[in-house]
């Protein structure tokens, strides 16, 4: 079979931008993907798209040009953005085509997802009483995990902390102004032990890829990153996952481990080989939890490795190196493909600013409700 | 008048206190809760759970949730912020409940905790009778 290469990529910036819709994002996108390629919309042989509030995907056809491709629209939850790639992915690995391109985008209202059980298959009452906020959610699982882990405040603190600096430096990013660990520790509590600042938001924005096999890499005279892994697995019995009024007392892993599992064994390579890693990092726990949960670490190493600065700029293991979700914001269509497209700049020597030297092999995991995870490995 | 529950089939009385219904799946004796409704119903037998366990997660609720689907009679002024979490029952499952309590701080993993009813204030629809965990020692 042959290999999927990433030839191009564009971005528009996460954030919010109250004069462009989510489907004006992603066409920006999509054209700055193909101007990186050098390469026309009328070349693609193929579309995957994700946007999960803002509108169908495929709108982005009228705009770019009405070819006549194979474009599907792609729905699935927090990893749409992946899902999409990955259906790039086994398109071109499959022999049938070689050459297209997946774009997500999206835009959300301010604050809180405010779900209706109904749409979840879950009783009334269960939203009524309170008990169906995502933010909950965190808060329990970290919870536990700290406890268990000893796992203190003050490392929480540390991710966004870390996160907020790399957004600086970060021209995609949302928020780009450094905040301190006490402006952090000191933010409104929202569910404990997650303050405000270690929470991200729902954003806006969009991101493009262009992919192409071996041979028509090498037949347009292009290069760029080669992906070694790809998966997506959804939740099993035993996995804690967003709005669950039981769980089972026999645990399981997560959907994040079984991904990484996968991916990992495509690729060929473990933990200890990867230079750059992109984790969802929904709220700072989420990071911590993942790094654990990805096989970077132990569990509870990351009281230590944070302290130690591990997983900063210039660390062993330099962690969401654009910001992550907490300073990008979280646009779910496009949230999973900006972690790969900050593996492709970091991998193509492109990350000024934020450039982790020498990197080689880019590992990203987006994980999201109702649970499934999405793990991309990517080679220089 | 006594208060309705909030949801019929959610917890019954009985001698020695309130009991949640869970229902343990036909197929493969898999316990969840609540009990399923509607066509799931059929392919899952109602169990009488435990009233005590042990707390297994908690966090705390400290602004007033979106309505819908929140359906709380405060509003953001009158809100108290209140725990949450799941607690364990042995060999059973593991179930998602408020915690009723107001020292948070004192919540701690593997507290022993007792089910009690609570009443709940909804919005143009009076009072209701709900479930939750409260610290048993």
């Amino acid at each position: 079979m042959t290999d999927v290469h990433i030839i191009g990529a564009g971005i528009h910036p996460f954030g919010r931008h109250d004069d462009k819709t989510g489907l004006d994002q992603g066409v920006i996108a999509v054209r700055e993907a193909l101007a990186d390629a050098g390469l026309a919309w009328s070349d693609m042989q193929f579309g995957f798209g994700a946007s999960d509030a803002a509108g169908n995907a495929d709108a982005v056809l009228p705009r770019l040009g009405l070819t006549g491709m194979q474009f599907i629209n792609v729905k699935n939850g927090c990893a749409a953005g992946g899902s999409a790639l990955l259906s790039g992915y086994w398109a071109i690995k499959s022999g049938e085509f070689d050459l297209g391109v997946v774009v997500g985008f999206d835009k959300h209202p301010r604050g809180a997802f405010n779900p209706e059980p109904a749409d979840w298959g879950l009783p009334e009452w269960y939203g009524e009483t309170g008990l169906m906020l995502t933010t909950q959610f965190f808060g329990n699982k970290i919870n536990r995990y700290m406890s268990l882990h000893g796992i203190s405040p003050t490392t929480l603190g540390r991710v966004a902390e870390k996160a907020f600096e790399n957004g600086v430096r970060t021209p995609h990013a949302w928020r780009r102004e450094a905040i301190g660990l006490n402006a952090i520790m000191n933010s409104r509590m929202i569910s404990d032990p997650l303050t405000q600042y270690m929470f991200c938001s729902p954003a806006e924005g969009g991101v493009a890829l262009i992919l192409a096999s071996d041979r028509k890499m090498r037949e347009l005279g292009l290069a760029g990153p080669k992906l070694r892994g790809a998966a997506v697995r959804t939740r099993v019995a035993g996995s804690f996952e967003v709005f669950s009024p039981s769980l089972d007392v026999e645990r399981g892993p997560s959907p994040t481990q079984l991904a990484s599992k996968a991916a990992y064994e495509m690729a060929g390579v473990g933990p200890d080989d990867i230079d750059v890693a992109q984790l969802q990092d929904t709220e700072s726990g989420a990071e911590i939890m993942h790094m654990a949960e990805n096989g970077f670490c132990a569990d509870g190493e990351q009281e230590r490795l944070l302290e130690e600065g591990a997983t900063r700029l210039g660390g062993k293991l330099p962690v969401n190196t654009d910001g992550g979700c907490l300073a990008c914001g979280e646009p779910i269509g496009a949230s999973g493909l900006r972690q790969v497209y900050e593996n492709a700049q970091q991998l193509r020597g492109r990350a000024d600013g934020r450039q982790v030297e020498g990197a080689r092999l880019g590992y990203s995991q987006v994980y999201g409700a109702p649970g499934l995870s999405g793990v991309v490995i990517l080679e220089a | 008048m006594a208060l309705q529950p909030i949801a019929e089939g959610l917890f019954e009385l009985s001698e020695d206190g309130p009991r949640l219904i869970g229902g343990r799946r036909r197929s493969d004796g898999r316990m969840v809760f609540p009990m399923p409704t509607g066509p799931e119903a059929a392919h899952h037998d109602p169990v009488r759970l435990a009233r005590e366990g042990v707390l297994w997660s908690f966090t705390v609720q400290r602004f007033r949730p979106k309505s819908p689907p929140y359906a709380g009679a405060d509003d953001e002024a009158g809100f108290r912020p209140y725990a949450l979490g799941y607690v364990e029952l042995p060999g059973e499952v593991i179930v998602e409940s408020r915690i009723e309590t107001d020292d948070f701080a004192g919540l701690r993993v593997g507290q022993p905790m007792r089910l009690t009813l609570v009443p709940f204030r909804r919005a143009g629809r009076g009072e209701a009778l709900t479930y939750a965990f409260e610290p048993a020692a």
